[in-house]
């Protein structure tokens, strides 16, 4: 379980005032629930998972991570109790789907990276999760943006940590994909047992499958479950914008007239 | 994955003692292979001419350019993967402008700085050392930068301003040098793998050793690199240690290299790359140690060939495996169509 503790998160960019982006955040990624991280661009999405995945210390407060202080841990302790996805591209198109997803194990391996039969074991279970058995031997530079992401997720299932983050795991792909993709996201909480969070800009899609929202709006925070985000009447305000509406009973956002 | 470790390794493994002997046996003076594996495995001498070609000339030659063919690759692969880019090679920190630099300010500015520099640095190491000194401070430079610097692209950028810059202050040189002392520069900047003593080659084993031991260690960070930095910090790699040690590790590789042989352009580059489009694979577990066959076996080609046998004449090393290496380079990349890291 992953427990940020009255957390500022933003940039110290080496001037007297740091950047401050939100201020006293307080919440919890509990196992076996999916959490969707909401707002507008620049509101703090990528800077909150940055912080509570350790790569950005908070501004104030601290990250704990299975009751320990995520900044104190070693740098494989950290690996093994958290795995993120990535969007950015910077892997090597060279690499095969197996060959990816087995670099997940890397916390876990020797000096030269040998697969022990418990490595193989946990490869497994993440190519059979994420049925990717057919494309095992393919490049990563030929696949499409859904099977890549369903790759990125398998190779973090591989990793075998109580939590998963993602950063817009959704982004480039059609809707039937981003579906396919949230069911996964989904399984991996419910059936695994894992605390996942990922930050999104399908807002609608969000509310309809995950368990937790946190909402990040100019400065503010909400967090509750999805009803509790609309009863609130957050959603409808966050992008201080007449051009789009939000309909709470629909659940939809549609352009404005 | 055992299997084709041993697939694409096979054939590497069989060629270098091929290359090994060829390259032994032809030159100006030809000697018949099956004198070689007499002499090589007895130590019967039966014909002194051959014999003091062979061991004093032909030997450390060719084992100086496996240590420079292997050395160059492995030291040009971990530069790919460090900055991700198959454009980098193991010159790209700038330590041949070092080393030229270094070798520019003995050979030109000895003139300059009058006769005192001239005695103290005409001795028979006296190259190696003046390079070795210039790569030395480059890299000092570099890694400095390097321990203060997250970004490996950054770290591109530094290599190249050092270079230009030492660059810049070897045309200066060259501008009031005299004639005779440019001509000895340029032959340095040929590259040379021939006129090393036993005692040099034993040096350049010990260091391409040291370089190859850190590129190992560092294998399995070098796998997690390919996921690119992000996905290596998250898996538990320490980005700043595993940059320090393959920048060393190139350092300790090209810079000895580049004091004992010169500035040699091109394997360093082509190697690694075609060993990924061969083996088809970019895991570090198998292109490291093919690099560093096939890096070998290129180069002992490219001597032979510098050599032109049945002949007396030799061509400049640097000179063979540009022409030799680009047009293969060229074609392979035109069959393949595309170009992936």
């Amino acid at each position: 379980m992953l427990r940020a503790k009255d957390i500022s998160i933003g940039y110290n960019s080496g001037t007297k005032h740091p950047l401050v982006l939100a201020q006293h955040i307080n919440l919890n990624l509990v196992p076996g629930q999916l959490t969707a991280i909401i707002g507008p661009n620049g509101s703090g999405k990528s800077t909150l998972l940055n912080t509570l995945s350790g790569q950005l210390a908070p501004l104030a407060g601290m990250v704990e991570i299975q009751g320990q202080a995520i900044l104190k841990l070693s740098n494989f302790a950290q690996a093994k109790t958290l795995a993120l996805v990535l969007t950015k591209k910077e892997f090597s198109q060279h690499l095969s789907v197996l060959e990816f997803i087995e670099l997940g194990r890397t916390p876990y391996t020797n000096w030269l990276g040998r697969l022990s039969a418990e490595d193989h074991q946990a490869v497994e279970l993440a190519i059979k999760a994420t049925q990717l058995t057919p494309l095992l031997d393919q490049k990563c530079g030929t696949l499409s943006d859904g099977q890549m992401q369903r790759v990125a997720i398998g190779r973090a299932l591989a990793q075998d940590t109580p939590t998963v983050l993602l950063d817009e795991p959704t982004t480039h792909l059609d809707l039937a994909h981003k579906a396919q993709t949230l069911k996964l996201l989904k399984s991996l909480a419910k059936d695994h047992q894992k605390a996942v969070a990922y930050s999104t800009h399908d807002i609608d899609l969000a509310l309809d499958i995950a368990d937790q929202i946190i909402c990040i709006h100019s400065g503010y925070i909400n967090i509750g479950t999805p009803q509790e985000i609309i009863d609130s009447g957050i959603i409808g305000q966050m992008f201080q914008s007449d051009l789009v509406r939000f309909d709470n009973k629909t659940r939809r956002f549609s352009i404005s007239d | 994955m055992s299997q084709k470790i041993g697939s694409v390794l096979i054939w590497p493994v069989l060629l270098l003692p091929l290359t090994f002997v060829l390259n032994l046996s032809l030159g100006s003076v030809h000697i018949p292979v099956s004198y070689l594996i007499k002499a090589l495995f007895s130590s019967v001498a039966v014909d002194q001419a051959w014999h003091y070609i062979l061991f004093d000339y032909r030997l450390p030659k060719a084992i100086t350019a496996v240590l420079v063919g292997g050395g160059l690759s492995v030291s040009g692969l971990l530069m790919q993967t460090l900055f991700r880019n198959p454009l980098a090679g193991p010159f790209v920190l700038g330590i041949s402008s070092g080393a030229s630099l270094g070798v520019a300010l003995l050979v030109l500015g000895s003139g300059l700085f009058g006769g005192f520099g001239a005695t103290l640095l005409s001795g028979p190491w006296a190259l190696v050392i003046a390079s070795a000194l210039g790569s030395f401070l480059v890299l000092l430079a570099v890694i400095s930068a390097s321990s203060k610097i997250k970004d490996a692209m950054t770290l591109l950028i530094i290599g190249l301003m050092f270079g230009s810059l030492t660059g810049a202050v070897v045309s200066v040189l060259s501008y009031f040098s005299r004639a005779e002392a440019l001509q000895k520069f340029v032959f340095w900047s040929f590259g040379g793998l021939g006129h090393l003593s036993w005692t040099a080659v034993l040096i350049l084993c010990g260091c391409v050793l040291l370089g190859l031991i850190i590129a190992v260690g560092s294998l399995k960070s070098l796998n997690a690199l390919l996921l690119g930095p992000k996905y290596a910090q998250s898996l538990g790699v320490s980005l700043k240690r595993s940059t320090l040690l393959m920048v060393l590790s190139t350092s300790i590789l090209a810079g000895s290299i580049t004091a004992f042989a010169g500035p040699i352009a091109f394997v360093g580059l082509a190697v690694p790359h075609l060993v990924r489009q061969i083996s088809g694979t970019p895991n570090h577990k198998i292109v490291l140690p093919s690099s560093f066959l096939w890096g070998s076996i290129v180069m002992l080609l490219c001597d032979t060939v510098a050599q032109i046998p049945f002949s007396s004449l030799t061509l400049p090393i640097n000179a063979i495996t540009s022409i030799l290496g680009a047009p293969v380079v060229i074609w392979i990349l035109m069959r393949r169509k595309n170009l992936m890291f």
